[in-house]
């Protein structure tokens, strides 16, 4: 009955763990330079980053779904319905949660740091360095709440995967595809893979703040 | 090393309504390899003036020219490296004593273990090279930013306020600290305070700053003995509210 959980747990943590990945590093340097480099018009931005972080999945799918289906912009690429697609919509979703509760973190780090830093002869991207350093416990639940974003996001997957057995089928949709079928037992089996991936994933994220406070 | 500057016509203004001048000089030396103490009540543009001798923002109007050459709106880092400030409040970066002191070796790329060594055994921290920066006291954490700028070697030492919050004992450690590194490695030292009696103690030279024009510098004793002008005759009697 388990036999197709190996597969669909691999999968979801490589689809989620790339994709937290780029969201990674792309939005902590985003994240600390929105915080970091003031410029008219930051207040838009930042707001269009917080809006962002509550972005439904299932619309990000949708406009994912349109820009790489044969007739859309990016509909070359051949990524729809197979895991590079799936990335990118969950880099999507992931990104401006990275990039808000980034941003918040290096902000809330005493100004004064910054102003030090520059006095002991630090240059620019050695002060974004030690004051993502000082900020790396807000850091880390960016991206804890990156990947909690991304592990559990079941419409985008659905819409840009399609589900597909053995190429696309993550926890999440396969959890709802089981259901559908009656067969309550695999997608509480599902179900508790997925706790327990979110459980381990969280607790190795963790593991690493506790030794970041030492 | 030493060097001294020039400020020609300097203003620094920020943006907002209205548009806020917070300094104002119209010419200003801080002769090399001397100590020059800025005193002046709260809000007279003191440590504005050390942020731009320390080249941490350009001024909005005017020329600094320093150690002979005139300072680019966007100085290198190699020039800005020759100069650093501690605060009045200092910001301890997370880890170790020692490892706030070699900071800024670090970041030049040159070795710590000799020369952390040796400023910590001049400012009575050798003990607690080892202890966390965060949990040392006021006066431990203002020598442990002195030596992390002292480490440095730089040409010139700016100190902002650098005793205001610190017991008598600390104070007169770091006085003597800061007196032995501009006799002795002939290092400029620009001192921002309130305190009257510690320019006085310190300083070979001193400017008064009011609202954030300069009124008066010039050799220590005659500025308070004899100065010049009401105003500055007023704040070194103590007799300007502030």
């Amino acid at each position: 009955m388990l036999g197709p959980l190996p597969p669909i747990v691999w999968l979801t943590l490589y689809v989620s763990g790339v994709a937290l990945a780029l969201a990674t590093l792309a939005g902590v340097p985003l994240g600390a330079a929105l915080a970091l480099n003031p410029f008219p018009g930051r207040r838009y931005v930042e707001l269009v980053i917080y809006t962002g972080m509550g972005l439904p999945p299932v619309v990000v799918g949708l406009a994912v779904y349109l820009f790489l289906s044969r007739s859309g912009p990016l509909g070359g690429l051949g990524w729809l319905f197979t895991p590079p697609g799936m990335i990118v919509a969950q880099v999507i979703i992931a990104l401006p949660v990275v990039i808000g509760l980034t941003s918040a973190a290096v902000g809330s780090v005493a100004p004064g740091l910054r102003l030090q830093v520059r006095a002991l002869g630090a240059g620019p991207r050695q002060v974004m360095w030690a004051v993502l350093k000082e900020a790396r416990l807000g850091v880390l639940a960016a991206i804890v709440a990156g990947f909690g974003s991304v592990i559990s996001e079941v419409g985008a997957v659905m819409l840009v995967g399609g589900n597909i057995e053995g190429k696309t089928r993550v926890l999440t949709t396969a959890i709802v595809l089981e259901t559908r079928k009656g067969n309550f037992e695999l997608a509480l089996a599902l179900g508790a893979a997925l706790l327990a991936l979110a459980l381990a994933a969280n607790a190795v994220l963790l593991r690493l703040g506790q030794r970041a406070r030492l | 090393m030493s060097a001294g500057y020039e400020l020609r016509v300097v203003q620094q203004a920020y943006d907002g309504s209205p548009r806020r001048v917070v300094l104002d000089v119209d010419a200003l030396t801080v002769p090399a390899g001397e100590i020059l103490a800025v005193v002046g009540p709260s809000g007279a543009g003191k440590s504005t003036l050390l942020r731009l001798l320390n080249f941490l923002e350009p001024p909005s109007a005017g020329t600094v020219v320093f150690d002979g050459a005139v300072v680019p709106p966007n100085p290198p880092l190699s020039l800005v490296r020759r100069v650093t400030t501690v605060f009045q409040q200092p910001v301890m970066l997370t880890g170790s004593v020692w490892d706030n002191v070699a900071y800024g070796l670090r970041l030049r790329g040159l070795p710590t273990e000799t020369a952390v060594s040796q400023v910590l055994e001049r400012v009575g921290l050798a003990a607690l090279a080892r202890h966390s920066a965060a949990k040392l006291s006021g006066g431990e954490m203002q020598r442990t930013a002195l030596a992390r700028a002292l480490v440095l070697a730089p040409d010139v030492l700016l100190l902002d306020e650098a005793t205001a919050n610190l017991d008598p004992y600390n104070v007169g450690l770091i006085e003597s600290i800061v007196r032995d590194q501009n006799q002795t490695r002939g290092t400029t030292v620009v001192l921002v305070t309130h305190n009257v009696f510690q320019a006085r103690r310190l300083a070979t030279q001193a400017a008064f700053l009011l609202g954030g024009r300069l009124i008066e510098a010039g050799p220590v004793e005659p500025f308070f003995t004899s100065p010049r002008d009401p105003r500055t005759a007023a704040f070194v009697r103590g007799e300007m509210v502030y």
